[in-house]
């Protein structure tokens, strides 16, 4: 019987022929991933741990990027704990300030990923990586710094959920509806500890950027990761980031699903997940008249300079309207300065946004643009419980880009087709 | 660590994610008493005040979903409750649960349905036994594997690691 991508990437790396769903392995860890706000437990469990050094200094990366540039006292020492004990340790991959960017954007960036890896990261977007024909995960703090000690880690098989994306995006549909869509249609538990595995013709208009902005939000379905075959988009995009050429795999023709779903890109429009659940999603244009405080643009799900292309071409001499404040985040220095040699910063700059740094800032609710009791923004990110991103009276809207771009400046949610 | 609790319920609806148990704004902190001081508070600012050590909450479907912050499972050990019943849980808390220590059971719907907050209920995880408080019915629960309750017997992944590393030689005895 014929094995789907996600089982054989898991059987490689538990030193077997084969696995099956339902499976308890402990596989061997390709790349270890923590941040500031996962890292300093993951350092403290792996002291209790008691053992002398880390599995391979190579493998672990510590990421600066939840509340940086540092928000206060307390953010700063965390930052602090993992620079320390990057340097103790002489890790390879320690990142922050000018040299960093949101981990789930930086890491591909850098080339420490491959067709064929296995990636543990204490942070649920960790399944970002899928984008690229990996095994991506996230976990908690402890079960990092098990991985720090030993390099292994204990999984569960995961059944594995196949989607085919079918048709050509309408324009200004983009890979973040395709997602919300499918979440929509799954429930935040739909697929829950299952592997989401991408396919269909539609991959062909999805950049790799695109890949990673639904393997990104994977996870927001219950799925322990999200999965793409890799092919030559993949093998493109990585050619000028590293030597190693990782292990080309897709899912054998007999494999096993426990689902199938179909995904007609061609007949969506831009979507939207409503307040307060990533699975409230409808087209916006049946989304009604919502007034809006706030756009954020940016975060690991859409902050890369695809993305930033996008919301430029609608904010291209135009204004956010002086109720909405808006803010652009480029997920990577190496974003921010495609972004500027590009005319885009510019472009931001005379549409009224405060251009930010890279972080994730206001995405999880920590700093650079939290809102007030019964505000509402429409963020590129990929949450909205209630609470996410400041008071638990203010909402938060998903959208794409340009969905975004468009909203901030008509002062509510809106496409972008209304203002061309 | 016996793996018996009887405690108070509290009882919430499904999908509470992890902004909910505990708002990344805290996350400055893994302490259990700072991070349990804000548990559950946007929805039921009552709960940390008046959860006693022991009591168990009580939740519907998808319980934890959301973020992998370990500083959920601790928040709400921290508060004092004994274990987490709910008819299901996002696979990140359910690890991170575990490996801190907090014990979690999946129960059946119908039985779940049946406990409100302020009732008893006792768990017995070495049976696989729920017991309501009120008429005293018993329910099977699906087993948890033994090694995952060494895990818990043993306080969590941390001395469970350790324990097999010592029994390779790789470390010391705690």
């Amino acid at each position: 019987m014929g094995m789907t991508i996600s089982e054989k990437i898991l059987a490689s790396h538990a030193g077997g022929e084969c696995v099956r769903p339902g499976e308890l392995i402990l596989v061997r860890v390709d790349l270890a991933l923590a941040n500031d706000v996962t890292g300093p437990l993951a350092i403290e469990r792996f002291g209790e741990i008691g053992v002398p050094d880390v599995f391979d200094r190579d493998r672990i990366v510590f990421v600066a990027d939840h509340f940086t540039p540092s928000k206060d006292v307390a953010s700063a020492r965390q930052c602090q704990r993992l620079r320390q004990f990057a340097r103790a340790h002489r890790l390879t991959h320690y990142y922050e300030g000018g040299d960093a960017g949101v981990e789930h954007a930086l890491l591909p960036e850098k080339g420490l990923i491959v067709p064929g890896d296995l990636v543990v990261g204490a942070d649920s977007h960790t399944c970002t990586y899928g984008a690229l024909g990996a095994f991506a995960t996230g976990v908690g703090s402890t079960d990092l710094a098990a991985v720090m000690a030993s390099g292994e880690i204990w999984l569960r098989v995961p059944e594995s959920i196949r989607v085919i994306l079918r048709g050509e995006l309408q324009e200004w549909v983009e890979a973040k509806d395709l997602i919300l869509f499918l979440i929509g249609q799954l429930g935040v538990e739909g697929a829950r500890y299952c592997a989401l595995e991408f396919t269909g013709p539609t991959l062909s208009h999805l950049g790799v950027a695109g890949r990673m902005t639904m393997a990104n939000m994977a996870v927001e379905a219950g799925a322990k990761n999200g999965i793409f075959a890799p092919d030559e988009a993949v093998e493109a995009y990585l050619k000028p980031r590293t030597d190693r050429k990782g292990t080309y795999l897709k899912s054998d023709p007999d494999a096993n699903y426990r689902d199938v779903k179909e995904v007609n890109a061609a007949a969506l429009g831009p979507q939207v997940a409503l307040p307060f659940s990533p699975d409230k999603v409808v087209p916006v244009r049946e989304a009604g008249e919502i007034q809006i405080d706030q756009v954020v643009i940016g975060s690991c799900t859409n902050g890369r300079i695809e993305d930033l292309r996008s919301a430029a071409r609608v904010l291209l001499g135009r204004r956010a309207v002086s109720s909405v404040r808006l803010i652009v985040l480029p997920a990577t220095q190496e974003c921010y300065g495609r972004a500027l040699e590009e005319g885009l910063l510019a472009v931001f700059l005379n549409a009224g946004a405060v251009i930010g740094p890279p972080t994730c800032g206001p995405c999880l609710g920590g700093h650079m643009g939290i809102l007030a009791p019964g505000e509402r923004a429409v963020a590129t990110t990929n949450r909205n419980f209630p609470g996410r991103m400041g008071d638990v009276k203010s909402e938060v809207y998903l959208t794409n880009p340009a969905v975004a771009a468009a909203s901030a400046v008509l002062g509510r949610l809106a496409t972008p087709d209304e203002l061309f | 660590m016996e793996l018996k609790f009887r405690g108070k319920a509290w009882k919430f609806g499904s999908n509470i994610d992890t902004d909910v148990i505990i708002p990344a704004c805290y996350l400055t902190s893994y302490d259990p008493k700072e991070l349990a001081a804000h548990c559950m508070e946007a929805v039921d600012p009552a709960f940390s005040k008046n959860c006693l050590p022991g009591d168990i909450l009580v939740a519907d479907w998808n319980f934890g979903c959301g973020s992998s912050r370990e500083h959920a499972p601790i928040a709400i050990m921290g508060a004092g409750v004994s274990c987490v019943v709910a008819k299901s849980f996002a696979r990140i808390f359910y690890r991170n649960a575990f490996n801190t220590g907090l014990p979690l059971v999946e129960a059946p719907g119908n039985v779940v349905d049946r406990i409100q907050t302020g009732g008893f209920v006792e768990v017995d995880l070495q049976k696989g036994i729920l017991t309501l408080g009120g008429t005293g019915e018993s329910f099977p629960l699906q087993r948890i594997p033994e090694f995952m309750r060494d895990l818990l017997a043993a306080g969590g992944l941390v001395p469970y690691v350790r324990n097999r590393l010592f029994q390779k030689g790789r470390t010391c005895p705690s």
